[in-house]
């Protein structure tokens, strides 16, 4: 691709640090240029040279493999030089702070850093400290504003739109940041949300933010266009949170008897990891309405398009955020 | 025989109910006089026209860091922030490293505050041996050694059984028993409050029925021992209600609220920034106006600093691994000109009273400080309550910067200082004795 998407004039960030401080415009922008993207995946030679030249690293403070393998490929295929950097090999086991070791990566050249860190606000704390853009990958329970791009992206693929949809998410939407970013980027868009969970996963005071709160998957299933299924993390069972993965799977597991009470052409989603049997049936997360795989394509154009966005920028010497 | 004469002043003395452009002489370590003839011969006269003049300003709550923790601050140079804060008198917190726990150890802080020669430092006992809660301290020795009250600060006392034991075995020594309000099981990994704001920033909270049912517990506790109970750094608006209505029963309970609890709310969390992590946490709109009223109608009677020093390398982490705490002495009295004072909140009197004479109840000092009775000790403050001036974190005279308040304009500030009858603070410059 050798000229700029249109939309991309829109976009004035140096960072990517969550969907809640960006406007419907910008998060359009996005989506827009992600579609542009997207068809470079389909070329039988996947490249453009959009980032050549560039360095990006990947600063992955916490375990992850298909985010980080994501944006490595992402900035592969935008030709810029990928660096990855995990912390358990790292300095940091050496006493290191977190923002010697990302000024130290900064000192190698860095033009994006791409972060992911168990602790909210991490990326924002760089951010302020670093002369590179900082792209979120997932801080903490608080933001992952490109997983949030790719599932916006794969509903409005999937639906033609995002307005006037009903979404729901369902699972520990307390815990989790894949939650907030969808929150943010749905409501924006115009679609409502519904979060569905016991109370201790799903606290009522998300209604806060524009959502609706309930309790029991099987009244609101037949008003979902598409059922966005969050992971549960054995860890919140182990806390006690909820009594039981048999009894969590009783209320809230995806099923094919559920799909069957739902809209006939109901979207399910799944950010992944997936653990089949726990929030959703093999059958189900294999089956016609599971846009799952999809969702893992369009991560990747989202991606391209987030790292050709804050690095145009970036290289303008612009710092408007 | 050194005599001090500070002349002009608005003399503020809330233990005297005195609020009049009176004189003060002091000489040597005590107050000579107060009133509009005093003696001639004179060896310095201050003269203090325009400025307030009032009882040294005494914080019962403050770290020292010393011993254990001396890269974040020193009793030296706690000390040194205080006087440039107008604070006369501190009363420091056990959660050192060893904890204040046996006579030894709270001999030292007696002994290091005489040779740093500052302001005045008295040492808070542990309540507890280690501050593990599970075994009372040697209170008694602990008093003979110098502890003017008990706390495992930093922690509560968590134990109901132990907490009821320490009112009932302090009271034979009529000291109190400082509490940090909060039920660890509903704070661990907390971070900031429990609420809107740490739902919306996925950051673990730490809610405030944590504080309220300590607290509602703990005014049960000194209800049937009749032992005495103090509140610290009190946060939110339940807790506020349990100790009106705690008073209101005629249990003994006080309370100190800080300067961030009636200033700053938590959605500065917003910024991630780990300068607005302290604990208890910034809570919300409502409980800073709680607190405001509490201090207002006399709920609370107390001002502290909770003053928390910690390294830059310290607070310059992600916001879940950086430390909680800010200091606090230097930002103290503008804090409560610019936020209680001048907006009516509070008037002088009350204001001074609740940094004077009341902390010096407290902490049982009240025979020789915080008033200006002839007689009593020569710690005066006295402060420029016009002064404008802005909150610059480098030139705190704290180890540490930990400050949210950074960048802030503020009115007042101190403008003398004197501690047993000398000059240690003049005119923006600490002064050697």
């Amino acid at each position: 691709m050798s000229t700029a998407p249109a939309s991309a004039a829109t976009w004035t960030r140096r960072h990517l640090l969550g969907l809640e401080e960006l406007s419907a415009e910008e998060i359009t922008a996005i989506l827009d240029t992600a579609e542009s993207f997207a068809e470079v995946s389909d070329r039988p030679r996947k490249k453009v040279p959009a980032l050549q030249g560039k360095v990006v690293f990947n600063l992955f403070f916490e375990n992850s493999t298909r985010t980080r393998t994501s944006f490595s490929l992402a900035a592969k295929r935008l030709s810029a030089d990928v660096q990855d950097f995990s912390a358990s090999t790292s300095s940091l086991s050496k006493g290191e702070s977190f923002i010697d070791t990302a000024r130290n990566i900064e000192a190698m050249g860095c033009d994006v850093m791409i972060v992911r860190h168990s602790i909210s606000g991490a990326p924002h704390l760089l951010a302020k400290h670093v002369g590179s853009s900082v792209i979120n990958a997932g801080d903490g329970a608080h933001e992952h504003p490109t997983q949030g791009l790719l599932d916006l992206l794969t509903i409005r693929r999937k639906k033609g739109r995002i307005e006037g949809l009903t979404v729901g998410l369902v699972g520990d939407i307390a815990h989790s940041r894949v939650a907030r970013s969808n929150i943010w980027g749905l409501t924006k868009l115009g679609a409502k949300v519904i979060l569905c969970g016991p109370p201790t996963l799903v606290p009522r005071s998300f209604e806060q933010l524009g959502c609706e709160v309930a309790y029991h998957l099987d009244d609101v299933l037949p008003r979902l266009d598409v059922i966005n299924v969050l992971r549960i993390q054995a860890e919140r069972q182990q806390r006690g949170l909820f009594p039981s993965v048999s009894e969590y799977f009783y209320f809230y597991g995806v099923t094919q008897q559920r799909i069957l009470r739902s809209r006939p052409d109901v979207l399910l989603i799944a950010p992944g990891p997936i653990n089949r049997g726990v929030e959703l049936t093999p059958e189900v997360a294999d089956g016609p309405h599971s846009a799952i795989l999809d969702q893992v394509t369009n991560g990747l154009a989202v991606r391209m398009a987030v790292l050709y966005l804050v690095s145009g920028r970036a290289s303008q010497g612009d710092r408007a955020d | 025989m050194s005599t001090i004469h500070i002349k002009g002043g608005r003399l503020i003395d809330p233990s005297q109910g005195i609020d009049a452009t009176l004189d003060l002489w002091l000489r040597e370590k005590q107050v000579l006089a107060v009133g509009r003839d005093g003696p001639e011969q004179v060896d310095e006269v201050i003269d203090a026209t325009g400025l307030i003049v009032c009882p040294g300003l005494i914080d019962c709550h403050v770290h020292l860091r010393e011993p254990g923790n001396e890269e974040d601050e020193t009793i030296a140079t706690g000390a040194d922030a205080a006087l440039a804060g107008g604070v006369t008198t501190v009363a420091c917190m056990p959660n050192t490293i060893p904890p204040l726990d046996t006579p030894a150890g709270v001999e030292y802080i007696v002994l290091q505050a005489k040779r740093a020669k500052k302001c005045n430092v008295y040492p808070v006992g542990a309540v507890s041996k280690g501050r593990t809660g599970n075994e009372l301290a040697e209170l008694g020795r602990l008093v003979e050694a110098g502890a003017v009250a008990f706390t495992d600060d930093g922690a509560p006392v968590a134990n109901p059984a132990l907490m009821k034991r320490a009112l009932q075995y302090a009271s034979m020594f009529d000291k109190v028993i400082m509490q940090h309000c909060q039920v660890m099981e509903l704070t661990e990994g907390g971070v900031m409050n429990g609420g809107f704001q740490s739902m919306r920033l996925g950051i673990p909270g730490m809610p405030p029925e944590a504080e309220d049912i300590m607290v509602a517990r703990d005014i049960r506790l000194a209800e049937v021992t009749g032992g005495r109970l103090h509140i610290q750094h009190i946060s939110t608006a339940r807790a506020v209600d349990c100790v009106r209505e705690g008073k209101r029963r005629g249990v003994r309970v006080t309370a100190e609220a800080c300067p961030h609890h009636f200033t700053l709310t938590d959605d500065r969390l917003a910024s991630f920034d780990s300068h607005f992590k302290m604990n208890p946490p910034l809570r919300t709109q409502s409980d800073v106006e709680a607190v405001i009223e509490g201090l207002t109608d006399g709920t609370i009677e107390i001002l502290s600093t909770d003053h928390a020093p910690h390294a830059p390398e310290k607070k310059a982490r992600e916001l879940n691994l950086a430390p909680f705490g800010i200091i606090g002495l230097e930002t103290l009295v503008p804090l409560t000109i610019s936020y209680l004072i001048e907006p009516g909140h509070l008037d002088w009197s009350t204001a001074i009273r609740m940094l004077t004479i009341a902390p010096a109840q407290l902490l049982g000092l009240d025979h020789r400080k915080g008033s200006l009775r002839p007689g009593f000790d020569a710690d005066v403050t006295i402060l420029d309550p016009s002064a404008r001036w802005v909150v610059d974190p480098s030139q705190s005279r704290s180890k540490s910067r930990n400050t949210p308040f950074g960048g802030w304009e503020v009115t007042g500030r101190a403008h003398t200082v004197i501690v047993n009858g000398e000059v240690r603070f003049r005119a923006g410059e600490l002064t050697s004795p």
